[in-house]
């Protein structure tokens, strides 16, 4: 699959930040969905699945795993690649056991976040072949 | 005496006290004296009034013991004396009464009587009838006294008067001591005589014999005035004044202490004569009577002092026992403080970095992204005279953010401490991988580092990456304290049931005071260079993964960290 084609979804308060990470996945020719809380995040999976789901854990409202776990619970192809302002691996080991492809810290490197992006899709793919 | 009040007070009072404060050593020693003193107080005093007690108890006692056969000696000597004269007064008084004055005045008559006398009863020396004018008409005796006058002689007054006399011991013509007795009698026809024999004090000296006194004892007659009436060995002899005035009138026989003359402390045993104008005595030295006595206040004495020093060493024992317990359980209470002071300076510092960091991260990911954002559309852009420049500049900050981010990385490390992830593992080998980290500086410092591993070293079950840090840790603080050209062992061995780590330098070593704060947080001597975390979050490990660290230091010859780690649970890798 072409990066083109990747459907992503980025959820973040934090508004600048998110944005720009948005714009910049535009120059690598990725298209990527912005939304600012849990809920719209909830919402926008609803209405178009993404392939990945870039999400912060800490944010105000519903929080980052709840929306994970929700997520999964209706859109079990969804991979999400959860990210974290502070240390704790025991939000990213909570993730994973809710079904969180792999967990990041910020601030982030592009590149990296790119190739666990590829590695998410490159997986899910092969979950959906064998699911097949 | 409110000292002494406020010394039964305070020992205890004080323990109380002190539970709450720091006990400095002088307040231990001030304590230790307070205890001994409260202990030797309370046994010595009822042990002091019960040795007291008990010597003048058995000094009465001993006393009495003593002094009653002294007073029985005294009556029954007494006693012997009295039957003595009262038997010669009889006998002359029955020889007056029986026969008449006729018969006695017969030469032949009164020779025979004497004759049987002197063999019935020893001591009569002569006998001698005298008419009521004091002539004397007859006599019998060893001398030419026929014819003599008494009339004016106290004696025949007193006989005539009171019909029986018995003399005080004098020299009279005889020149020798000796006793006259005297008995008047009156016929039916109203003719009165007088019959008078003479004693010979020898007796006297015998019954004082039959006493049986020890040497340095002595016995004698005095008459009331004080005279000698027989010798004595320390007093004077027969006849002289006794050397000390006689003690009060009393017939029973009575036992009083005093000196006597020659400056010895005696017991005076004495007893008046009813009939006669005799005092008997007897004189013992107390020095020889009151050897027992003596005996058994040494005794005494002895154990008294053996129960002092019994007291003493057992309040000194029981208290130096007891301030070393009470020590070392301050000492105890002191480290657990500091340890719980420590963990929780940890846990608030590593709180508060969480804090920062995360706060910190946001904005720094704003940078990050913007910075990529500036660099990504400089990329795009066609050369321009300044393009370089510009994209150095956003290199510069991405650099910078690069860095924040390794610093709130380490903080949000020192934050939470890193979770513990169990597996077993080969310290020898991860001591191993760990030094070869530093190799090249160690190699380019000609630092000789030297890794002895026992080859019996148990596996255990710990944290690998956690341990790797602590090794790090304490390696590149080693590297940072010895010279070029210095050396670092590690030393790896099992002990009790885990395993013992000890890396040594022959670095600067510490001072005592840096000593006590180098597990503290953001304490540092690398000026600058070092964040002063290191050995806070090794201790945290090291405490966390159930071990203990402690280190020895002297400046100028080096420090030794001694890591010792439990061997841990297969079981806990589930």
């Amino acid at each position: 699959m072409n990066k083109s084609d990747w459907k992503i979804l980025l959820v973040d308060d934090e508004h600048e930040f998110i944005t720009t990470l948005a714009e910049r996945l535009e120059l690598r020719g990725i298209n990527a969905r912005v939304v600012f809380d849990g809920e719209s995040a909830l919402l926008a999976v609803a209405e178009a699945e993404p392939h990945v789901m870039i999400l912060d854990v800490l944010m105000p409202g519903i929080k980052g795993l709840e929306v994970l776990e929700r997520v999964k619970r209706t859109s079990p192809n969804v991979q999400v690649l959860l990210l974290t302002g502070h240390g704790s691996t025991r939000d990213g080991i909570e993730g994973m056991r809710l079904g969180a492809f792999d967990y990041m810290m910020k601030p982030l490197n592009i590149d990296t976040l790119i190739e666990k992006m590829e590695s998410a899709i490159d997986y899910a793919g092969k979950a959906a072949k064998l699911g097949r | 005496m409110r000292k002494l009040a406020s010394l039964f007070k305070h020992p205890l009072h004080e323990l109380q006290s002190d539970v709450d404060e720091a006990v400095s050593p002088e307040r231990y020693t001030m304590l230790r004296r307070k205890i001994i003193a409260l202990i030797v107080a309370a046994s010595l005093i009822p042990l002091s009034v019960m040795a007291v007690l008990n010597y003048y108890e058995h000094q009465n006692a001993m006393t009495r013991e003593i002094q009653n056969p002294l007073r029985v000696l005294v009556n029954k000597t007494k006693n012997s004396f009295e039957l003595f004269l009262t038997e010669r007064t009889s006998t002359v008084s029955l020889i007056a009464s029986a026969y008449s004055y006729g018969e006695l005045a017969d030469a032949d008559k009164l020779a025979r009587i004497f004759t049987v006398m002197r063999t019935e009863f020893e001591g009569f020396v002569d006998l001698g009838l005298i008419d009521e004018h004091g002539n004397q008409i007859n006599y019998v005796g060893p001398y030419a006294l026929k014819g003599k006058n008494y009339a004016e002689q106290r004696w025949f007054q007193e006989v005539r008067l009171k019909g029986k006399y018995v003399s005080d011991v004098f020299m009279g013509f005889r020149k020798f001591p000796h006793v006259i007795i005297a008995v008047r009698h009156m016929a039916p026809d109203g003719r009165t005589w007088i019959l008078r024999a003479t004693l010979d004090t020898r007796q006297f000296e015998r019954i004082i014999a039959g006493m049986s006194l020890e040497p340095d004892a002595d016995a004698f007659l005095v008459n009331t005035e004080g005279r000698m009436q027989t010798d004595s060995n320390y007093y004077g002899k027969v006849l002289e004044k006794l050397t000390f005035p006689l003690p009060p009138q009393t017939y029973e026989p009575t036992v009083v202490s005093m000196t006597d003359p020659l400056g010895r402390d005696v017991f005076l045993s004495y007893a008046y004569f009813p009939e006669a104008d005799f005092v008997l005595m007897a004189v013992k030295p107390k020095a020889s009577v009151l050897k027992t006595w003596y005996s058994v206040r040494g005794d005494l004495l002895f154990i008294f002092l053996v129960g002092v020093a019994i007291v003493l060493l057992a309040a000194v024992g029981v208290t130096d026992a007891l301030i070393r317990r009470m020590k070392e359980a301050e000492d105890r209470r002191e480290l657990a403080l500091r340890e719980v002071e420590h963990s929780q300076k940890l846990s608030s510092i590593g709180r508060l970095a969480a804090g920062v960091a995360h706060e910190v991260n946001n904005p720094l990911a704003i940078i990050n992204e913007k910075a990529g954002l500036m660099k990504d559309i400089l990329s795009l852009q066609d050369e321009f005279p300044t393009k370089d420049k510009i994209l150095a500049q956003v290199e510069s900050i991405l650099r910078a953010v690069d860095r924040c981010r390794g610093i709130t990385q380490r903080m949000l490390g020192f934050a939470r401490r890193m979770d513990v992830t169990n597996e077993e593992l080969d310290l020898g080998e991860l001591i191993t991988e760990t030094a070869s980290f530093l190799s090249n500086e160690a190699l380019h410092r000609k630092v000789d580092v030297r890794l002895e591993i026992d080859p019996l070293l148990p596996r255990i079950v710990s944290d690998r990456s956690q341990l790797q840090q602590v090794f790090l840790n304490l390696f590149n603080n080693a590297l940072a304290a010895v010279s070029d050209g210095g050396r670092i062992t590690a030393l790896a061995r099992p002990e009790g049931d885990g395993v013992s780590v000890t890396v040594r330098d022959n670095g600067c070593g510490m001072s005592e005071e840096t000593l006590k704060h180098i597990f503290e947080p953001f304490f540092t001597t690398k000026r600058g260079k070092g964040t002063g975390l290191g050995l806070s979050i090794t201790y945290g490990i090291i405490k966390r993964l159930g071990g203990e660290i402690a280190v020895e230091s002297t400046q100028g010859v080096g420090t030794t960290l001694t890591i010792t780690l439990p061997k841990g649970q297969r079981e806990a890798l589930a």
